[in-house]
């Protein structure tokens, strides 16, 4: 019970602002537009996917873990403005609190993603309903990760460096995780595979055959689910300790 | 405070019997000349229905005891009780709310959203049409809250603190950023609120602040209890005045002599007289001086007035910490 009106309210809230709605929304389909929109019916070589497919997951991966992650910001200025001490002071558990801030980073995320899928469709994208709801589930799942980082990132960082520390992060991962291009061999493709992000963008891969992740896909996923969120855990104990 | 049952009107045994009370309070934070010792041991015990200041400068350890009070800082030492219960629980019972020092609104909520959703938060809550009434905020109600004027900003901040209809209300220095105006509307709305049989705690380094709106005053300075009385006792006891006149070519030896002045002081043609009793000392300068103009009164400065009852800073730390 405890917190649930309160997650509203944070909905509410999220949906208002409008740099949310720039970034995690906006520029993730205007690149997907410029991307894919002239060449959608052609197949990327060595990927078996066309640009269309190939790029509305790769930006959605892209729009969601920026999402997931900009709750580190949302948390940075909630401790700064004294927000968060506001609410020690109040009913709401430590639990419900995060719990309102990563159903809050879903439902941003969940956004960007109808969005992106809407995009494609209109650009040929067409999957049956089970693929779509299967690439939606590992879409989900592959989040897990960031929203513990969102998490970590907000107790660790101050709201000067958390823009900076997000955008750059997202950039690298985004790169080295096959967004912008395919990896396809080589060196880029054996040390992707060790990134949560990496996975995210193969849930694309549900596209060609339904399968998409293996083993080691659900093995890095959940390995860095348990690294990062103990590592959100400590910075929480570590930040409030202080006071 | 003899038990907290006297202030009781409504029955006997309610939830908030017992009142407030700290024990041997003791907390030291690390500083970087070594531990700095904020609060160093205060013993307070507030009936129900108290309206009591804290008061004190900078440094005095204020901020402090009220976080321990609040639960958000865990005592070295001593023991806090609310009502017969630990800080946690009171605050999860609803039966406190608080306005800390520091502490901005969310944004991209409506006054009446944001305190709403802290209503929602609690077991038994004021009605929130009922807390913007109290607060005046009703015509603000629709606003943005990053869109609020300063006053506006504290009457919200307010609002939140009493939505959980609380049996405390705990203020730290809520005037601090207020001009004059903004100063005594807040007051005003909150000793009507204070009267519904509240007991209310709040912090501020304006004696007159705890003279209008308090019953009694406890003084704090250098992590201790100096004083702890009625208010009138305690602004006697602190409250001297300035009497600053312009007067040239008179000796300042000659007017520290005047009835009612403590010490005299003169900076080129003003002279500065420190008064226990300025009506007396006024009326005394005028009748030996007629020719003494430009006359102004003003309350001494809490942190003067402290130092004299306090004796020195302490030697062994003179930068007791800034909350």
């Amino acid at each position: 019970m405890n917190g649930i009106a309160y997650t509203r309210y944070e909905l509410l809230r999220t949906f208002r602002n409008r740099r949310f709605l720039l970034f995690s929304l906006g520029f993730p389909l205007v690149f997907f537009w410029l991307i894919a929109a002239p060449q959608h019916n052609k197949i990327i070589q060595g990927t078996g996917l066309t640009y269309a497919t190939y790029y509305m997951v790769s930006l959605a991966s892209f729009g969601t873990m920026m999402s997931m992650i900009s709750t580190g910001a949302r948390i940075a200025g909630e401790r700064q403005a004294g927000w968060t001490r506001q609410l020690r002071i109040s009913p709401l558990s430590v639990r419900a609190y995060f719990r309102a801030k990563v159903l809050t980073g879903y439902g941003m995320a969940l956004s960007s993603l109808l969005v992106l899928y809407i995009s494609g469709s209109l650009l040929g994208v067409s999957l049956p309903a089970g693929r779509w709801l299967a690439m939606t589930g590992l879409i989900v799942v592959g989040l897990l990760p960031f929203a513990a980082l969102g998490v970590l990132v907000g107790h660790l960082v101050n709201t000067d460096s958390v823009g900076p520390l997000m955008g750059g992060l997202v950039s690298i991962l985004a790169f080295l995780s096959g967004t912008w291009f395919a990896i396809t061999s080589g060196f880029l493709h054996a040390f992707g595979q060790f990134l949560p992000s990496w996975w995210l963008v193969q849930a694309r891969n549900v596209a060609l055959d339904g399968h998409a992740w293996g083993t080691r896909g659900w093995i890095t996923v959940a390995a860095w689910t348990a690294i990062l969120t103990a590592g959100a855990a400590w910075a929480y104990r570590r930040d409030t300790a202080r006071v | 405070m003899t038990t907290a049952t006297t202030a009781q009107i409504d029955g006997p045994a309610t939830k908030t019997n017992g009142g407030i009370s700290l024990r041997g309070l003791v907390k030291s934070y690390r500083g970087p000349l070594g531990p700095i010792r904020a609060v160093r041991g205060i013993d307070v015990a507030i009936a129900a229905g108290e309206t009591v200041a804290l008061l004190g400068p900078n440094g005095a350890g204020k901020s402090t005891t009220i976080d321990m009070l609040l639960g958000l800082l865990k005592p070295d030492g001593g023991t806090v009780s609310v009502f017969g219960r630990l800080p946690r629980e009171a605050v999860d019972a609803g039966m406190v709310g608080a306005m800390l020092q520091t502490g901005q609104l969310i944004r991209d909520l409506s006054v009446r959203e944001l305190v709403s959703m802290m209503a929602s938060l609690y077991p038994d809550p004021m009605g929130v049409e009922e807390t913007l009434e109290v607060t005046g905020l009703t015509a603000t109600a629709t606003q943005r809250t990053h869109k609020l004027s300063g006053g506006q900003t504290q009457r919200v901040r307010f609002a939140l603190a009493i939505v959980c209809n609380p049996d405390l209300l705990v203020l730290d220095e809520p005037t601090v950023a207020l001009d004059v105006e903004g100063r005594r509307e807040f007051w005003s709305i909150m000793r009507e609120f204070a009267a519904r049989g509240k007991t209310v705690l709040f912090a501020t380094h304006y004696i007159e602040e705890a003279d209008a709106n308090a019953d009694r005053a406890i003084l704090m300075a250098h992590g201790r209890i100096v004083a702890d009385g009625p208010t009138t006792e305690i602004k006697a006891r602190v409250g001297r005045r300035t009497l600053r006149a312009t007067l040239p070519d008179v000796d300042a030896s000659s007017l520290a002599g005047l009835p009612g002045v403590a010490g005299a002081e003169r900076h080129g043609d003003a002279v500065i007289l420190s008064c226990v009793d300025s009506d007396r000392s006024i009326r005394a300068l005028l009748e030996v001086y007629p020719t003494a103009k430009d006359i102004e009164i003003a309350g001494g400065s809490l942190e003067e007035a402290f130092l004299e009852l306090t004796g020195e800073p302490d030697a062994e730390e003179h930068q007791p910490g800034a909350r």
